[in-house]
């Protein structure tokens, strides 16, 4: 988004009201898209769990449930630091601010680095696509279709994670440069707004990938 | 910040404020980027036109012309991707969408200025990425990359295709969020939604279809990469994947990206009829709601383009009535029109006859749409060349007559010069009869069966495609001519004045060109759009 540098209403706008408009619809217009891109996978996954449930279940089975319920612990707390952050940013506590965006990053690293490790588990354990690949033969070619779309959306929304971070260290730099003022306090919402959002889009993928017929 | 004291009369506009390449390589200024826009799409569109002007000379005799079958294919297949990305979506909204929106609702610049260069920049690279393309060989896959052609299946350059196409829906994503945005918090005080002009209610309508479907169309293509790397199969169905997936995905974009080309177009027509015979638009309102409800139904419609792709008959009947509806809004438009132009003292002016053109042509394109929408003619003419006159009524009578037209009615605010009007009526007259000469003969060609896509055709068709590439020639001079008087204009042009049309609309209250910050101060509307009979009593010309 384009940041008022120097002076706080940047010259397009008439008044500080107006951009803070302008940048929080922005960034919902923004989040409409992100959910389009995300539904396309969505669509795709339904569709093939539809015509292939034993191969969905079976391969779903070697996803780390433990890895995948302590992240979903982990991206949520996330979201509360973000939102006491803002809540510091516009009651103009500096400090705060700056101990709640470390949190964050913090926990966002923290998902990252257990994702990762899963990633190694499943390369360790033969699940990623291509000659390698080791699946049940019976079930092996939905199986592999199950793995394909599971790393196109982690993949995906790890990618969002680390975009996210850096918007994130974006604003731990702003705010440890006392450039946050509590009457426009707008970067801290509109970037909490897209953390949100990659929170809640794992929170569809962790019941459709980590808990699909696990009780099977 | 506000320097009040520099802009007294005497600012400098737009396009002498600075000089250097710099300045319009990063300028955030929306008029330039629009022609930056202006510059890059017209450029794509020429390069497009080479190839469809090489396809016609080949279709010359029956047994091909010129190239071997597989360099047909990568010429239809390159034709049509760099038109339908690097020209139709991009065309109107990217350039006089730019131009005119905040000029249109009275604001210094779009919302986020810099997000506007960004876009401008990542369309380049797609397009760049697409030359590359079509510099190694190009693509076979036809523009709607079907799956098995683009899968593991195609040995040509999907990856650097797909890659520029997924890079450019980013611009169209960011271009059309900077319009919703800008709609939405920028316009001028007294400037409510019912007192918007139509173009904007068009580009408003036309951003909505752009964020919702363009990324489906970017997953759609990621997936595809994904295939084409692992040698898994998302899509192939020898791997276990649905390439009817893949399709309904494709649509789900493609359709709806029609709508992406055409609205805009409707929206300065809107424009152009009014101002060119004086009068309000008839039901405003009604032409204004149209438009949303295009966007809407647009995204209802997708599955009949697989009529034939294997659906079943209750899926089929309901995307068939579906289609039908989506001609309900658009026959408002036109009759609208249709109406305002009764009574009204009407001038023909070049972009008047740009605009009746297409609501000639748009009429016919939009009514053979229903003969497509029917199940069993669908299954008749599916793939023929009927489909492609179709399209092409609605793409080069519609999309492209409108950006041709537009421009024309725009010029004299961006260049701040006249062009000569009696070549512009003669540039679009020629471009009406080698259009229909073009096109006209491909409905029946389609109708008596001649598929689309194939190098050779029967003999007896000969007669027709000679025909249409005689067309084609002479569509191609009437959209040379407009490129030659246009440059010409720029340095020996008339001064035009503020406004030499009479119209309405805010960007006609600023000189020719617009100074840098468009407005010395925010103007205040106290009026509803198109008040031609308040000007007309004011001028006491009525």
């Amino acid at each position: 988004m384009d940041g008022p540098e120097t002076s706080i209403v940047a010259e397009q706008f008439q008044s500080l009201e107006q951009q803070k408009d302008a940048d929080t619809l922005g960034m919902w217009v923004f989040l409409a898209t992100e959910i389009m891109f995300f539904g396309g996978l969505f669509l795709a996954y339904t569709v093939y769990r539809i015509m292939y449930p034993e191969a969905w279940a079976e391969a779903s089975g070697h996803t780390s449930f433990a890895i995948g319920t302590i992240n979903t612990f982990v991206l949520l707390t996330s979201s509360l630091t973000v939102v006491l952050g803002l809540d510091a940013a516009t009651l103009g506590r500096q400090r705060k601010l700056i101990l709640f965006l470390v949190l964050t990053i913090v926990l966002g690293l923290t998902f990252l680095l257990l994702k990762g490790f899963e990633y190694y588990h499943h390369y360790k354990e033969g699940l990623f696509p291509g000659p390698g690949f080791r699946l049940e033969p019976e079930y092996a070619r939905a199986a592999l279709l199950f793995m394909c779309l599971y790393f196109a959306m982690t993949g995906l929304h790890a990618l969002h994670m680390i975009v996210g971070l850096g918007l994130m260290s974006f604003l731990l730099i702003r705010a440890w440069r006392g450039l946050i003022r509590p009457e426009f306090p707008a970067h801290v919402e509109i970037i909490g707004l897209y953390w949100h959002f990659v929170d809640i889009v794992w929170i569809f993928l962790y019941p459709l990938l980590y808990l699909v017929d696990r009780h099977q | 910040m506000d320097d009040t004291a520099t802009r007294a009369g005497t600012e400098p506009d737009y396009l002498k404020v600075e000089h250097s390449l710099r300045s319009w390589l990063l300028t955030t200024d929306h008029k330039r980027i629009g022609i930056l826009y202006m510059i890059s799409v017209t450029g794509f569109f020429f390069i497009a036109g080479i190839f469809a002007l090489l396809m016609r000379l080949h279709l010359i005799s029956p047994e091909g012309a010129l190239f071997k079958p597989e360099t047909y294919n990568r010429l239809f297949t390159m034709h049509g991707i760099i038109m339908v990305w690097f020209f139709l979506i991009p065309s109107i909204p990217n350039v006089l969408g730019n131009f005119a929106i905040p000029l249109m609702v009275g604001a210094r610049d779009l919302a986020f200025p810099k997000l506007n260069l960004l876009s401008w920049y990542l369309f380049m690279a797609g397009g760049g990425l697409a030359i590359v393309s079509a510099a190694l060989g190009g693509v076979d896959t036809g523009w709607t990359f079907y799956i098995p052609f683009s899968s593991n299946f195609s040995k040509t350059h999907v990856y650097w295709m797909a890659a520029g196409i997924f890079i450019a829906g980013f611009s169209s994503i960011l271009t059309a969020l900077n319009f919703i945005v800008t709609i939405h918090t920028m316009r001028a005080p007294g400037l409510t939604w019912l007192r918007l002009p139509l173009f904007l209610w068009s580009i408003y309508a036309t951003s909505v279809i752009l964020i919702l479907a363009t990324p489906v169309l970017a997953i759609t293509l990621l997936l595809i990469a994904f295939e084409r790397a692992f040698q898994v199969g998302i899509f192939d169905p020898n791997l276990g994947g649905d390439p009817v997936l893949f399709q309904h995905l494709f649509w789900f974009y493609s359709h709806p990206a029609v709508y992406i080309m055409i609205l805009p177009a409707m929206g300065w027509v809107s424009e152009a009829i009014a101002c060119f015979s004086r009068k309000r638009i008839f039901g405003y309102g009604f032409v204004a709601f149209s438009s949303l409800a295009i966007a809407t139904f647009g995204f209802l419609v997708w599955a009949h383009h697989m009529f034939v792709a294997g659906m079943s008959m209750y899926g089929g009947l309901v995307f068939s009535v579906l289609s039908f509806a989506v001609a309900v809004p658009s026959a408002i438009k036109v009759f609208n029109w249709t109406a305002t132009l009764h009574k009204g003292s009407i001038s023909y002016h070049t972009p008047m006859l740009y605009a009746l053109g297409f609501i000639g042509l748009f009429t016919i394109g939009g009514l053979t749409g229903l003969f497509v929408a029917t199940l069993a003619v669908n299954v008749h003419v599916h793939d023929t060349y009927f489909i492609v006159a179709h399209f092409h009524y609605i793409m080069v009578g519609g999309t492209a007559l409108g950006y041709l037209g537009s421009i024309h009615y725009w010029w004299p605010k961006i260049s701040g010069k006249l062009f000569p009007d009696m070549w512009g009526r003669l540039a679009a007259t020629v471009g009406f009869i080698g259009f229909n000469l073009t096109f006209f003969p491909q409905f029946l060609l389609g109708y008596l069966g001649m598929n689309r896509r194939y190098a050779t055709y029967a003999p007896e068709f000969q007669f027709l495609n000679v025909l249409s590439t005689a067309g084609a020639t002479i569509l191609g001079v009437g959209y040379i001519l407009p490129l030659i008087y246009l440059l010409w204009s720029l340095r020996y042009g008339k001064e035009a004045g503020p406004n030499p049309w009479g119209a309405t609309g805010l960007e006609w209250l600023t000189p020719s060109p617009p100074p840098k910050h468009n407005f010395h101060e925010v103007p205040e509307v106290t009026w509803g759009a198109y008040n031609y009979h308040d000007m007309e009593a004011q001028d006491g010309r009525s």
